[in-house]
């Protein structure tokens, strides 16, 4: 429905002026401090992609985190991950649809703040994430722009004129960092450009004594201001999410969008995007018979799917949350009904015709939404297997103990390129308690052959956050490789 | 410390007090505000420490006379106070889960004499002296000043905290409504002398160009006066071997430790300002502007911080759900009553002369002979040496109200 009103990219005049542009511009600016809600219509499905894809990049943004990234790094990653799914132009790149891209931007990030505003540790992480990812923007922003957009609204902050900078000048120099030679810092000192804001707003710069204060007042010098922004931004989310949280119930809601805010809020627990939907999306081509099974499993499978597989192989059989988690995996896999019957049906050999029939097959039949509620169950995604208990076959790196692991880990991967030299370093990440990161690291040394690298995750940085997108990700990767080949054979 | 009379804290002495002396309507009206009972008081939480160390949290009131009733019914052997929550901390159980959250408090911190027993050669431990009060009220002093001209906070209550500190309390509506981070970074502005007694050479004080902030600067002025009286005369800290050892630590220059040492080792008996003399001297003898006399400059300006400043008990101050004494409770082993100080004439304050709850109650005893009267009276501490520090307390809750009054009416003028 917005289709009529995307404008065309303007056909670059030279002798036009760059600014002449903004003004036709729904969004002129890059960076946007989400003040006012969207107010037209969206499709459902629009709703559900943009608060998607812009989850993927908050939730890249919170793994980066625990893996300690550096912030050149968290910006690297971000960006490369932002250009993929949510890309956001310069206002001066004038051959892509800036209008579309910004009204994308805005648009998911009031569906995630619907999402997230329920609890307070989802409140918590979501500014966190919210404000780390502004800060990326602004910190990449153009200056000129940058400049244009801090103008565009009131930071009820109060420029310090001269006559009073003359006045503190003593403490504000005393107080001022800059180069470590003198002359030059008195230089810059003098070039500088002081705002005076209440010091409850830039509690950061107080705490390492950044800035002067008087009376309740922050002298902020220029070089500063981008905190007051910051912390400007991060307080106003919060205060929007807490007013947020307190209409929720009270909005008339659509009935489909519950589900839908449900299922992204869920996602976002333990550092993990969304749930990995759908097998449309990175289905490998190829229908996946039952009895392939096995030879993947060996090949692509993240290390609790594969227990999984082999305790289901040695003991013919797996207790209940087993079969849940592994017959969701499969199915997300792309294991259709029938071959999932086939599947189940062969791996229970020891059990007769009549039991599974009675006992299984309604179960399985029920997980693929054909029987009871018809409830096309998600499978579980890393944070579910994180946190369920350490019976119901959960994540082998935070259940198993260290000897346990470690074994597993070499009876696993052993054929992948894994040697013992290399579980020092995971065996640590785990003590740390960082059982994503362990298992993305697993992810890297086992597909080093096709040119993986440390870092760079499950390919583009991501982090493992489902054991679907790991088996997808690494079936990709072998795909790739086999059509490389093909490729060569023809020429 | 001499307590020369018992101390009797005994259930039915804490009752008579609580009955004719502990002045729950000044206390009311410097919580609440206002005359009318708002959230500020509904809302807030009291702590009581019965008889037997049992701790009772989450209780609330309506007004001063239901605060009464309730602490002359479990006669407590002290109460705290804690924040204002978003429900009354009563129906905690009843609050939608997560939706239970301090909303307001005031800002308060704790300075404790035990932060200063690296530094103080009088006493240790829980004990304390007139002498050693010196650090306090040097404490209050600085801090006192820096929260006024720092931070414009206008409210600020010293209370004694019944042995061997002190307690502030900061009632100004934009210290109230402030974050825990927001506290956190307030804290670590004033906090100088970082981590345990152990780790005592650690100050946060230099930024990255070696000079000192501002605001320490005006601070450090004021505290080298008391330094050379408390710290070199009074408490001849560097006296004793262990004494300049530790002088010695803090100074980086060590061609200057090694003179020193020499120096030192062959007179024994050599005073601690003769020490600090030797130390200045030994900095002039670089040239003015050097690199050297810098470093040791700097080096003797922090450790008169590190000797004088204020030692703030910062976890006291970081949370907003943090529980604090409440003034005038009685301490359970030295029998005083937790006074309110007032900052201006903090030097002349003796914790050994605020009055005990025995000799409170010997006085009324003495009164009601006297008058040849029976039965209670309304206001029975206005016959007591309780009298001036409760009128301290009502004038600073009046003060409050009136601020409240005239932004009130501030903000309907502007409508």
């Amino acid at each position: 429905m917005f289709k009529s009103n995307e404008r065309k990219p303007f056909i670059d005049d030279k002798d036009l002026v760059q600014v002449t542009n903004h003004g036709a511009l729904r969004y002129p600016h890059r960076l946007n401090f989400y003040d006012r809600p969207p107010l037209y219509d969206v499709t459902l499905e629009e709703f559900e992609t943009c608060a998607l894809d812009r989850l993927r990049i908050l939730a890249e943004i919170e793994s980066s985190a625990a893996r300690n990234r550096s912030w050149e790094e968290l910006k690297t990653v971000t960006n490369a991950q932002c250009l993929k799914y949510l890309p956001l132009h310069a206002t001066s790149a004038k051959t892509v649809d800036r209008d579309a891209e910004r009204r994308k931007d805005h648009l998911g990030h009031f569906v995630l703040r619907l999402a997230f505003c329920r609890s307070e540790d989802l409140r918590r992480r979501f500014v966190k994430a919210e404000t780390t990812l502004f800060k990326i923007r602004y910190d990449g922003d153009d200056h000129v722009e940058r400049e244009m957009f801090l103008s565009s609204r009131d930071f009820d902050w109060i420029p310090v004129d001269t006559a009073e900078k003359a006045e503190h000048r003593k403490e504000l120099l005393a107080s001022y960092q800059g180069s470590k030679i003198e002359t030059v810092r008195e230089q810059t000192f003098e070039a500088e450009k002081y705002y005076k804001v209440k010091w409850t707003r830039v509690p950061d710069l107080v705490e390492k004594r950044k800035v002067f204060l008087k009376r309740g007042w922050a002298y902020v010098p220029g070089k500063e201001q981008s905190s007051i922004v910051f912390a400007e931004f991060e307080a106003n989310l919060t205060k929007a999410l807490e007013a947020t949280a307190r209409a929720l119930p009270r909005l008339d809601e659509d009935t489909r969008i519950v589900p839908i805010l449900d299922n992204l809020s869920q996602g976002f627990l333990a550092g993990v995007p969304s749930e990995w939907i759908g097998s449309a999306e990175h289905a490998t081509g190829d229908e996946i018979k039952a009895e392939m099974v096995d030879e993947l499993a060996k090949k692509h499978f993240p290390l609790c799917m594969w227990t999984l597989h082999n305790s289901l192989r040695r003991d013919h059989h797996l207790k209940h949350f087993g079969r849940l988690n592994y017959g969701l995996f499969l199915k997300v896999l792309g294991l259709s009904i029938d071959e999932a019957i086939a599947f189940w049906r062969k791996s229970f050999d020891r059990m007769t015709d009549d039991k599974f029939n009675k006992e299984h097959k309604y179960n399985i039949r029920h997980s693929f939404g054909l029987e009871g509620k018809r409830a096309n169950y998600a499978a579980k995604s890393c944070m579910q297997l994180l946190t369920s208990g350490p019976s119901e076959a959960g994540c082998p790196y935070r259940h198993y103990s260290p000897e346990n692991l470690q074994t597993a880990l070499l009876s696993a991967y052993s054929s992948r390129g894994l040697t013992s030299a290399d579980l020092p370093e995971i065996m640590a990440t785990v003590k740390a308690a960082h059982y994503h990161v362990a298992c993305t690291r697993v992810f890297e040394m086992t597909h080093s052959t096709f040119g993986l690298k440390k870092g760079e995750g499950v390919g583009g940085g991501e982090s493992v956050t489902h054991p679907n997108q790991y088996a997808a990700k690494s079936m990709e990767f072998y795909k790739a490789q086999q059509d490389n080949a093909e490729a060569m054979v023809v020429e | 410390m001499a307590v020369a009379e018992a101390v009797d804290t005994s259930p039915e002495v804490m009752l008579t007090f609580y009955r004719r002396l502990y002045p729950f309507k000044s206390i009311f009206n410097w919580l609440n505000h206002e005359h009318a009972p708002t959230r500020l008081f509904t809302h807030r939480e009291f702590a009581f420490t019965l008889q037997g160390d049992v701790y009772l949290r989450y209780q609330c009131f309506r007004t001063a006379e239901e605060l009464k009733k309730q602490v002359c019914q479990l006669n407590p052997t002290r109460f705290e106070i804690g924040p204002v929550y978003s429900f009354r901390p009563k129906d905690k159980k009843t609050a939608p889960p997560g939706a239970f959250n301090p909303v307001q408090r005031e800002l308060v911190f704790d300075i404790d004499m035990t932060d200063y027993d690296p530094v103080r050669t009088c006493c240790s431990g829980a004990d304390i002296c007139r002498r050693c009060w010196a650090f306090i009220s040097a404490a209050v002093q600085v801090l006192h000043v820096s929260i006024r001209e720092q931070f414009g906070y206008e409210h600020l209550l010293w209370v004694y905290s019944g042995r061997r500190g002190i307690h502030l309390w900061i009632s100004d509506k934009e210290a109230m409504e402030l974050t825990d981070d927001q506290r956190k970074a307030l804290v670590s502005w004033m906090t100088v002398i970082q981590g345990s007694p152990e780790s005592s050479k650690k100050l946060n004080v230099r930024l990255n160009n070696r000079s000192l902030p501002p605001s320490l600067q005006t601070a450090l002025e004021h505290l080298a006066t008391i330094f050379s009286e408390l710290v070199l005369a009074d408490q001849n800290v560097f006296e004793s071997q262990q004494g300049f050892e530790s002088l010695l630590q803090q100074i980086p220059d060590l061609n200057v430790v090694k003179a020193l040492r020499e120096t030192w080792s062959e007179d024994p008996s050599r005073s601690s300002e003769a020490k600090w003399a030797d130390l200045k001297s030994q900095a002039r003898a670089y040239a003015k502007g050097s690199t050297q006399r810098i470093n040791l400059t700097s080096a003797m300006e922090d450790i008169i911080l590190h000797h004088t400043y204020p030692r703030i008990d910062a976890e006291v101050s970081k949370h907003r759900n943090h529980l604090l004494k409440a003034p005038f409770c009685v301490h359970p082993k030295t029998g005083r009553v937790c006074v309110p100080v007032d900052p201006e004439r903090i030097e002349e304050f003796d914790p050994e002369k605020v009055p005990t709850v025995n000799q409170l109650l010997k006085e009324l005893d003495s009164v009601a002979r006297s008058e040849g009267e029976i039965g209670e009276h309304h206001s029975d501490w206005e016959r007591t040496s309780l009298k001036p520090y409760i009128d301290m307390l009502d004038k600073h809750a009046l003060r409050l109200m009136e601020q409240v009054r005239r932004d009130k009416r501030g903000r309907d003028v502007s409508w």
